[in-house]
């Protein structure tokens, strides 16, 4: 089995503090700072507010490297599992969780929180108390979107992380802050909505075939736990609760009409969703998983944003102050991309790879990525040019996911990553330039490299990495996700790499425009980066760095998750190599990844 | 002498002690009208309090008839005149709430307005009455009465402030629309009488399964379409009250004009008891008839006025000024969500129905109560650009504002979340195709209705302050409003303890309802 020489069967990594799990921690420690900051902190003492942030968040990116450090590279699925009731009556639990791919997000946002509070200091000078306050909770927040194993969690965060980016926008924007935060708001809440409409549709339909084909489903959910034993346990935990869901309620049996509904955790959701019958039939009708499939998609796909959803995506970001922008392009459109691989693709396999959906998704992909470029080149300000660039990147990964193979999910996954690294960092950097002259357009810099050769160099780092040169981070995504996608469809490929030509084109102009060339008067007082300003690009430009020479640590954290969805979606996909026994394959059992 | 029939026997002890939370308030009311002249001038406010003590003990004796009776519920009382079971207990709980909020916020608002008098809690205590003999109403003739009892009282506190112009025209617009729409009820349950000959629902309800068992019409002619007409009546009386579309245009006048903790008042208490008429007539009395077999049954009907009513409501806010009629059409679209849960038939639906109405009544009092403490004497207060500034003026208030709004809206955390997702769930859980689409028509004005509600969260957190002058908050509105957040944040967060009550009353409704289904559905 590809598993190789793991165990059979092992316990995944754990830490507790009495009741509370590290997760746990690290997902509700900003928000208690945020209450103390709220609470117990004089708001005129601006400077004892932004130290305490930046240390709260440095405290909270502490407390979440044990994730990294004791995490067990050999067992699979979801470790650091917390499970407790929450709301009995309709099934949800308060259950958290990482497994690969959700741990490196976690620790993306982690990392971002003493960055984005750092390069606040000198730019947010109007209520400043209440700006951090917003940070933090906003922080807690996109951990728990990440860690959630519960759907119903999932969903609470997933809307009410609106409201402090919606406060962040409309208090501390630019001009048009209003329009921009309303409609950002606004376009995230209809999609939110549909999907709500969709995860509420399943959660009634899966008891139904929980109890129905309990074969089938238990296999599925032996797919997804893999080695790991705690994770098969909630799974069939989940499961039970819906086969409990299913029988018909007696009014004599005591306690029958307490019983929840359903199940709301997610990976009891996929293994029914997955689940195959004789001659890999879908249980959930096709056309049924459709309609869900919409539901979640179009919620997630406003959140990437693909293109026709994406026009709130430019205006959020240029009226954003520059943590925000930060924040949108590192954290929040990866929720959209990281949804796409949670929900999407293993909990409606069958609709996902329909043809008609593919080509549709397909397309809007391509077309985001040459007509995110294409607006790219012509923006005035610099901040529009990275918020489309953004669009074409996003492309390029939702391209990669759509090929459906180990390579294309691994590629899109290391891309989230790298552009959440990249554009974050370029938003920051472009706010270094806005703090100095108040303005973002282009066409007011000139020459900037000989008043700031440092910023100038780091800046050129960055934009590389966005162009995808090798030995940067950007590279290797956009190199395996396009592997992928060449695996899939050659035609998808040669125009996505067109997309690229376009992305260093855009890109390289704008470094051109602002850096190269004569010194203008109006740029001649420029001064190089301060101290503070040195800590928090350093760490961007050194992770851009460490993940494009090294990012085999990295590749090896997220390969399980990205195989287990490829085994979700393609039961058939790895059976192929381990029938030419390269590896140990110990017995034939016919379907991969199936333990015992 | 001989009596053509034999006179019932008097009401017993045990029928009087069920009844005894009502007998108490109605005493308190009659008391205060006392305690008010003894008084002197400048004291009328303790009359207040003698209420809040007052709805205290009654809501004591609600308890222990919960206690008392928990095991054997539904209880009947005088010959199924009264029915006590889990739906009038909980509903009573909600009246009880929306008029001790609405006095506590009343004190401050009628001081500032020179009008302080001990008939106005002496009303909403009668209003109050009238509302909680609605909800232990299981016979048309007390249902009615209980619903005169509380339209009366509320006609004369919406026309309270008798010096203002607004109030009195609200006061009137509402009266005349008020009667129409009691005499619109009274004539389609005389028709349900004349067709039926009873005047309990249970029986009522047994006498229309009976004409249609087996599928087939019992005896001569079809007494469906007189039935239908019936329900038309008494729906279009009942909606009236509730202010849904197309009965919804008195809704926003009244609102504005009402002095505003009236408003607040009658924005919670009788909407929620026009709820519980709407859910004892449809699903105990006229049960049979929600689909039926080539005519229209009462649940379709219902879904397009649910839907209307949403949008209507919805797409009317957006366009106001004037904070009390933004709430007003908020509150239309409220009620909207509302009957989604009566019409979808599922235990799940009835659960939504009672949460919602509790969080509803926490979230739109708390909301007034806002509103009420910008009002001062010459300032009126009640433009959204009135709240303008407010986190930085009362960063607490706001904050707590902010809540009430979110929760309207529906954003999770908040209770008004989980209350939607059950009004939602339940048209999924329910399956049929068209309950389907009119959730999409739901979470649909659910995102159009955050449009307005952001406009008070930009009012307050986004723009500069516009006055400096201090609001008008009195100790015990603050503790109103704390409650009230709280609470809604409490039971957004973890809502088990509300879903339980919730639950109390959706049992009693879903018991009593799979045995009337079954009937008609033969």
């Amino acid at each position: 089995m590809s598993f190789g020489n793991v165990l059979l069967s092992a316990e995944p990594a754990k830490f507790f503090l009495g009741p509370i799990g590290i997760l746990s921690i690290v997902m509700w420690l900003p928000l208690v700072g945020g209450l103390i900051l709220a609470f117990f902190i004089d708001k005129r003492k601006t400077d004892l507010i932004r130290q305490f942030t930046t240390a709260w968040m440095g405290l909270s990116f502490l407390v979440s490297l044990p994730l990294a450090l004791m995490w067990k590279g050999d067992v699979a699925g979801l470790q650091f599992i917390e499970s407790y009731a929450w709301i009995p009556s309709i099934g949800a639990k308060y259950q958290v969780g990482v497994d690969g791919m959700a741990l490196s997000l976690v620790l993306l946002t982690t990392l971002f929180g003493p960055i984005v509070a750092l390069c606040s200091w000198s730019y947010i000078e109007k209520r400043c108390k209440e700006y951090y306050v917003l940070l933090l909770v906003m922080q807690s927040f996109m951990v728990a979107v990440f860690s959630s194993v519960d759907l119903f969690m999932f969903y609470v965060v997933f809307e009410v992380m609106l409201v402090p980016m919606y406060l962040l926008i409309g208090i501390w924007g630019g001009e048009r802050r209003l329009y921009a935060a309303i409609k950002f708001f606004l376009f995230t809440l209809v999609g939110s909505v549909m999907m709500l409409l969709a995860m509420v549709q399943f959660y009634f339909t899966a008891p139904g075939v929980a109890v129905n084909h309990q074969k089938e489903v238990r296999q599925a959910a032996q797919v997804i736990a893999g080695n790991n034993a705690e994770m098969l346990r909630l799974i069939e935990d989940g499961l039970e609760t819906a086969r409990l869901a299913a029988i018909p309620r007696d009014a004599d049996v005591i306690g029958a009409d307490e019983a929840p509904l359903g199940t709301f955790n997610i990976f009891s959701l996929q293994a029914i969703g997955s689940a195959r019958g004789a001659g890999n039939t879908p249980l959930i009708p096709l056309s049924l998983q459709l309609w869900l499939f919409a539901g979640f998609a179009i919620a997630l796909a406003i959140k990437v944003p693909m293109f026709p959803f994406h026009t709130w995506l430019p205006d959020a970001h240029v009226e954003a102050p520059t943590a925000g922008s930060a924040i949108l392009a590192g954290i929040l459109l990866k929720i959209g991309t990281y949804g796409f691989l949670r929900f999407n693709f293993p909990m409606f396999p069958d609709a996902a790879q329909d043809p008609r959906v593919v080509k549709i998704f397909g397309t809007l992909a391509i077309i985001g990525i040459i007509y995110g470029s294409m607006v790219a080149l012509a923006q005035k300000d610099m901040k529009k040019v990275i918020a489309y660039s953004s669009v074409a990147h996003m492309g390029t990964l939702m391209l990669s996911m759509f090929a459906f193979n180990p390579n294309g999910i691994n590629g899109a996954v290391l891309q989230m990553l790298s552009h959440g690294v990249t554009s974050g960092a370029l938003f920051i950097m472009i706010g270094v330039l806005y703090e100095r002259r108040h303005t973002r357009e282009i066409s007011e810099y000139g020459g900037v490299v000989e008043r700031m050769p440092a910023f100038a160099t780091l800046f050129a780092i960055a934009t590389m990495a966005s162009v995808g040169l090798p030995l940067l981070n950007g590279f290797v995504g956009e190199f395996v996700g396009l592997r992928g996608v060449f695996e899939a469809n050659i035609g998808w490929a040669f125009l996505a790499t067109t997309g690229i030509i376009l992305g260093a084109a855009y890109m390289l102009w704008l470094y051109q425009r602002v850096f190269l060339g004569p010194v203008t008067a109006k740029n001649a007082g420029l001064e190089d980066l301060k101290p503070r300003e040195w800590a928090y690009l350093l760490p961007l430009v050194a992770l851009m760095i460490i993940l494009g020479v090294y990012p085999k640590p990295l590749v090896k954290l997220i390969n399980g998750s990205t195989e287990t969805i490829v085994r979700q979606m393609r039961p058939g996909y790895f059976a192929p190599a381990e029938t030419k026994g390269e590896k140990v394959a110990e017995t034939s059992v016919p379907a991969p990844g199936v333990k015992k | 002498m001989n009596l053509l029939f034999e006179l019932p026997p008097l009401p017993t002890l045990r029928d009087t002690m069920l009844i005894v939370p009502e007998l108490m308030l109605t005493l308190f009311a009659c008391a205060a009208l006392v305690v008010d002249i003894a008084l002197p001038r400048g004291k009328k406010s303790l009359t207040a309090w003698f209420c809040l003590v007052g709805i205290g003990f009654v809501a004591l004796a609600l308890v222990q008839q919960y206690t008392l009776n928990a095991d054997k519920l539904p209880v009947d009382a005088f010959y199924q005149m009264a029915r006590i079971d889990g739906l009038s207990l909980v509903f009573r709980g909600i009246f009880l709430l929306a008029a001790a909020l609405s006095i506590v916020l009343s004190v401050k608002y009628l001081d500032v307005e020179n009008e302080q008098r001990g008939e106005y809690y002496a009303l909403i205590l009668f209003a109050t009455t009238g509302m909680m003999f609605m909800a232990i109403g299981s016979d048309l003739i007390s249902i009615y009465i209980g619903l005169e009892l509380m339209a009366l009282t509320v006609y004369v506190l919406v026309g309270y402030l008798k010096r203002n112009e607004r109030s009195n025209e609200a006061a009137m617009k509402y009266f005349f629309m008020g009667i129409f729409s009691s005499a619109v009820l009274l004539y389609g349950m005389s028709i349900l009488y004349g067709v039926t000959g009873r005047t309990n629902l249970g029986q009522i309800s047994e006498a229309i399964a009976g004409y249609t068992q087996n599928g087939q019409l019992q005896g001569e002619g079809d007494p469906r379409m007189m039935l239908i007409l019936a329900l038309v009546l008494i729906g279009a009386g009942l909606l009236f009250k509730i202010a849904a579309v197309p009965f919804h245009m008195w809704a926003p006048d009244a609102y504005e004009g009402a002095p505003t903790s009236v408003t607040a008042f009658m924005s919670v208490g009788p909407k929620a008891a026009a709820y519980v008429l709407l859910a004892r007539v449809l699903l105990f009395g006229l049960g049979p008839l929600r689909d039926m077999e080539g005519l229209p049954g009462w649940s379709i009907m219902l879904g397009v006025v649910a839907a209307l009513t949403m949008t209507v409501g919805n797409i009317g806010a957006v366009t106001q000024e004037n904070i009390k009629r933004m709430l007003a059409y908020s509150s239309i679209a409220q009620a909207g969500y509302i009957m989604l849960g009566v019409l979808a038939g599922t235990q799940m639906g009835y659960r939504g129905v009672v949460f919602h109405l509790v969080i509803y009544t926490l979230m739109n009092t708390g909301a007034f109560t806002v509103i009420i403490s910008l009002h001062r004497k010459g300032i009126i207060g009640e433009k959204v650009d009135d709240l303008n500034g407010l986190f930085a003026k009362a960063p607490g208030v706001a904050v707590m504002m902010l809540v009430f709004m979110l929760s309207l809206a529906g954003i999770p955390t908040t209770a008004g979340f989980i209350g939607k997702y059950f009004l939602f769930g339940s048209l999924i859980q329910s399956g049929k195709p068209w309950m389907v689409y009119l959730a999409v028509i739901a979470v649909v004005n659910t995102a159009i209705s955050f449009y307005y509600y952001a406009r008070f969260i930009r009012a307050m957190f986004l723009n500069p302050l516009k006055e400096e002058a201090p609001l008008t908050l009195s100790q015990p509105m603050r503790v109103t409003m704390a409650v009230s957040a709280v609470l809604v944040m409490l039971f957004g967060i973890y809502p088990q303890p509300l879903i339980k009550v919730a639950d109390l009353a959706a049992k009693s409704i879903s018991t009593v309802y799979a045995q009337a289904s079954g009937i008609a559905s033969n």
